[in-house]
């Protein structure tokens, strides 16, 4: 049963409801994934537009932020270049656990239409980062893109705490991490 | 770790998780020749307002910038390569992804190139439909600048009734041929798909009840205080400076200078339109300032509303829109440039075709953001960070068109 | 101004003999092409004569043509008058390999971000540009890749460059999909 609805009902009787720790603690972070505000290309229009007044991501309690710091998802939205590449990756490792990728489009999912003679585009931003849920479509339109973010937030109801959510892979070194946008000064 | 296979495709996927990428030292300044109280800025390319990928090294003093480096090519994606190696129609869908906000002005200048090495023309009805349907990516693409413009200063409602009318205008795309961004719409020769019945009945409805919205939203956003204050007198391109780019569209126009490919080197039949070229006439501040592009925008869909109402009027009754579209295309050796007036500016193809090969020799996209961007680091200089955005914003540009 | 007078006016104020240059007033886009060296020359002219003010430099295009002889590339530099609604292409061939042309910098200055982008894809260097870098490829990115010779890296920097074993087998066994109307 759906935890809100498990509430309801314990609540109506004596105020007291059971669940698992596990439940409610998904049950936080599925309702309020923060995506980084990430566009890349052509998805990153209909991106917009599925924030926008018609299609409008906020009922799903997503809010765009403008850092990674902020933020728990990353909807990889276009092609990912080589050039970028290393960006996305930095981003990624900025992001607090636990963080999830949604790959957006053909060109994020294994390069798309540019795989064959695209020598600049990475083919497949899963060779960077390791990502939850891919959306097709060349762009999605942004009902694929809400069905995915439904498909994620499926797959962290079903997460337990118990769960390692780096799913093996070791914790990066704090020292080695890279040391973000580089700021100099002088004087 | 056991070996990661793509869920996509089941290909064995080369993991760089754990590994360390290389840092991107790509900087244009350097720290030793920086004077007292400079610092270099990184801005992007992960920046919620630079329009995409765009990445800007400022040097600054305290809040002002004293000099700007765009860096680009965060968004190569090859279309020249691509172009090469691929035949003359199977090229539409990859112009479609260069200026992705206005893909039916990109298919519209590369089949118009093609048709030029051809030397083929088109019917009138498909040309009353590409002028229609060029209009309405105008309209679209510049609601789209509008809006996020209004956002990128602050102001968040223009943004959402932006959106709302642009919804309209991908509808009536989608019910023409399916796409709601990228159309592959104008091929050589012709148009995919002739306009399903009742659409111009129902373009006509969506003319009509847009023009009240676009006067509210003008009302809203361009005459406000604090956006004036924001824009105008920032980023001011004098008209020399907007000649020696050779700037294009309404980056041009915005420097008050008198020029339109649809009236000064007219294609489709733009000659027989009745229609405004919109100029700046800066009633706030020197001309050519950020408010100045804006407007000149703005002026434009209502413009491209007039072009839409009397192509309508006049569109043939009947007529195949596969009519030309040639079978083989197999052209002569020899070369193309052909240039329209995209939204963004003079959008042209350079082709050069090989004998009777089915296949380009070679394809160049002449992009008019990238002529915009080349400029950028002389308008932004002496003014202050925030203003940077407005400066963006107000050059309109799509990475996906720089970078190709 | 037609084409053909744009050409004899240029031919006659730099003192090119016939043979010399070549050009086609006919073509659809009219061209003149001229030796490298005198590409200045002919672009101040171009843009300070009042009958031919050229005031903008719409376009430059690199062109790989391996198989001529000599083997060259060819710059394309596309040229128009706001003033005077006309168009005329200008071009130039530099060898293939170690080439170098004039910059055009200091004529228009649109040229600065053209020729970057001419020398990152095609290896053309201009003299005297001010700001000689790549601009769309990365600076250690290997060789041009406009040239039709240019080999595919394996990996750049451990992120493979070619396209996996699977789509490449897909692609021969002539999956493409196919747009447009096909024969």
């Amino acid at each position: 049963m759906d935890l809100i609805g498990a509430l309801g009902k314990g609540l109506g009787k004596d105020n007291v409801a059971l669940t698992t720790v596990s439940a409610i603690v998904n049950w936080a972070r599925l309702s309020a994934l923060w995506p980084m505000t990430f566009g890349l290309a052509c998805c990153a229009i209909e991106m917009m537009a599925t924030g926008a007044s018609r299609f409008d991501w906020d009922r799903l309690g997503l809010i765009p932020r403008a850092t990674p710091r902020q933020s728990d998802c990353m909807i990889v939205a276009g092609t990912v270049t080589h050039k970028m590449a290393i960006r996305i990756k930095t981003l990624y490792d900025q992001m607090p656990e636990p963080k999830y990728v949604i790959s957006m489009g053909s060109c994020a999912n294994n390069g798309g239409p540019y795989w064959q003679y695209g020598y600049h585009v990475v083919k497949g931003v899963d060779q960077i980062i390791p990502v939850d849920v891919y959306v097709p479509g060349c762009p999605p339109r942004p009902e694929a893109l809400l069905y995915g973010i439904m498909a994620l937030q499926d797959r962290i109801r079903e997460k337990s705490l118990l769960d390692d959510p780096r799913e093996g892979r070791p914790r990066p070194d704090p020292a080695s991490q890279p040391a973000g946008q580089m700021v100099e000064m002088a004087g | 770790m056991a070996e990661q296979r793509s869920p996509v495709d089941g290909a064995p996927l080369v993991t760089l998780y754990d590994e360390e990428l290389p840092p991107d030292n790509s900087y244009a300044f350097s720290p030793e020749e920086l004077e007292e109280d400079e610092m270099i800025l990184n801005m992007g390319p992960q920046h919620p307002s630079t329009h995409g990928v765009l990445r800007v090294e400022l040097k600054t003093d305290g809040e002002i910038v004293k000099d700007a480096r765009p860096h680009i090519g965060y968004l190569h994606r090859n279309f020249e390569k691509h172009a090469e190696n691929i035949d003359y129609q199977g090229v539409i869908p990859f112009t479609d992804r260069m200026d992705y906000v206005g893909s039916m002005g990109n298919s519209l200048a590369y089949a118009l190139t093609v048709e030029k090495l051809l030397g083929i023309g088109v019917g009138e009805r498909v040309a009353g439909i590409r002028v229609i349907t060029a209009e309405l990516q105008r309209i679209a693409s510049h609601l789209l600048a509008m809006g996020t413009y209004g956002m990128d200063i602050g102001a968040f409602t223009p943004f959402l009734l932006c959106f709302q009318q642009r919804e309209r205008i991908l509808d009536l795309f989608e019910w023409l041929c399916g796409a709601r961004l990228l159309y592959n719409y104008n091929w050589v020769g012709g148009v995919s798909h002739d306009l399903p019945e009742g659409w111009t009945g129902k373009c006509r409805r969506f003319l009509d009840e847009f023009v009240p919205v676009l006067d509210e939203v003008d009302k809203l956003l361009s005459h406000n205080k604090i956006f004036i204050r924001r824009t105008a007198d920032i980023g001011i391109i004098t008209p020399e400076m907007a000649k020696d780019y050779a700037l294009s569209g309404p980056n041009l126009r915005g420097s008050g200078i008198d020029w339109d490919l649809r009236r000064d080197d007219p294609y489709l039949g733009y000659e027989n339109y009745d229609f405004n070229v919109v100029v700046a006439t800066s009633p706030h501040g020197p001309v050519g300032s950020c408010w100045d592009r804006y407007f000149v925008r703005v002026r434009e869909m209502y413009e491209s509303v007039k072009i839409v109402r009397q192509a309508l009027d006049r569109l043939p009754a009947e007529g195949d829109v596969h009519e030309n579209v040639p079978r083989f295309v197999r052209p002569l050796a020899g070369e193309a440039y052909c240039r329209s007036e995209a939204p963004r500016g003079e959008l042209a193809f350079y082709i050069v075709a090989e004998n009777k090969k089915p296949i380009p020799y070679r394809v160049k996209g002449r992009s008019p953001c990238f002529v915009a961007m080349g400029l950028f680091h002389e308008i932004t200089r002496g003014e202050m960070i925030a203003d940077i955005i407005a400066i963006i914003g107000s050059l309109d540009i799509v990475l996906g068109e720089i970078d190709r | 101004m037609s084409a053909a007078s744009i050409i004899e006016r240029l031919a006659a104020h730099l003192g090119l003999e016939e043979g010399s240059f070549e050009s086609d007033a006919e073509a659809k886009d009219p061209w003149i092409r001229i030796r490298g060296d005198r590409l200045v020359a002919a672009a101040e002219f171009l843009k300070a004569d009042p009958e031919l003010d050229f005031d903008t430099l719409h376009c430059v295009s690199g062109v790989d043509w391996p198989g001529d002889d000599p083997p060259a590339i060819e710059v394309v530099y596309h040229l128009t008058s706001l003033t005077h609604k006309h168009w005329i292409v200008l071009k130039t061939r530099v060898p293939r390999e170690g080439g170098s042309l004039p910059t055009l910098e200091t004529v228009w200055k649109a040229a600065n971000w053209h020729e970057r982008e001419t020398y990152d894809l095609f290896g053309v260097r201009f003299e005297g540009h001010s700001d000689h870098r790549r601009i769309l490829l990365p600076a250690d990115w290997p060789g041009h890749p406009l040239l039709r010779d240019w080999e595919w890296p394996e990996t750049w920097h451990k992120i493979p460059v070619k396209p996996g074993r699977q789509m490449t087998e897909r692609a021969e066994g002539g999956q493409m999909t196919g747009v447009g109307p096909f024969d």
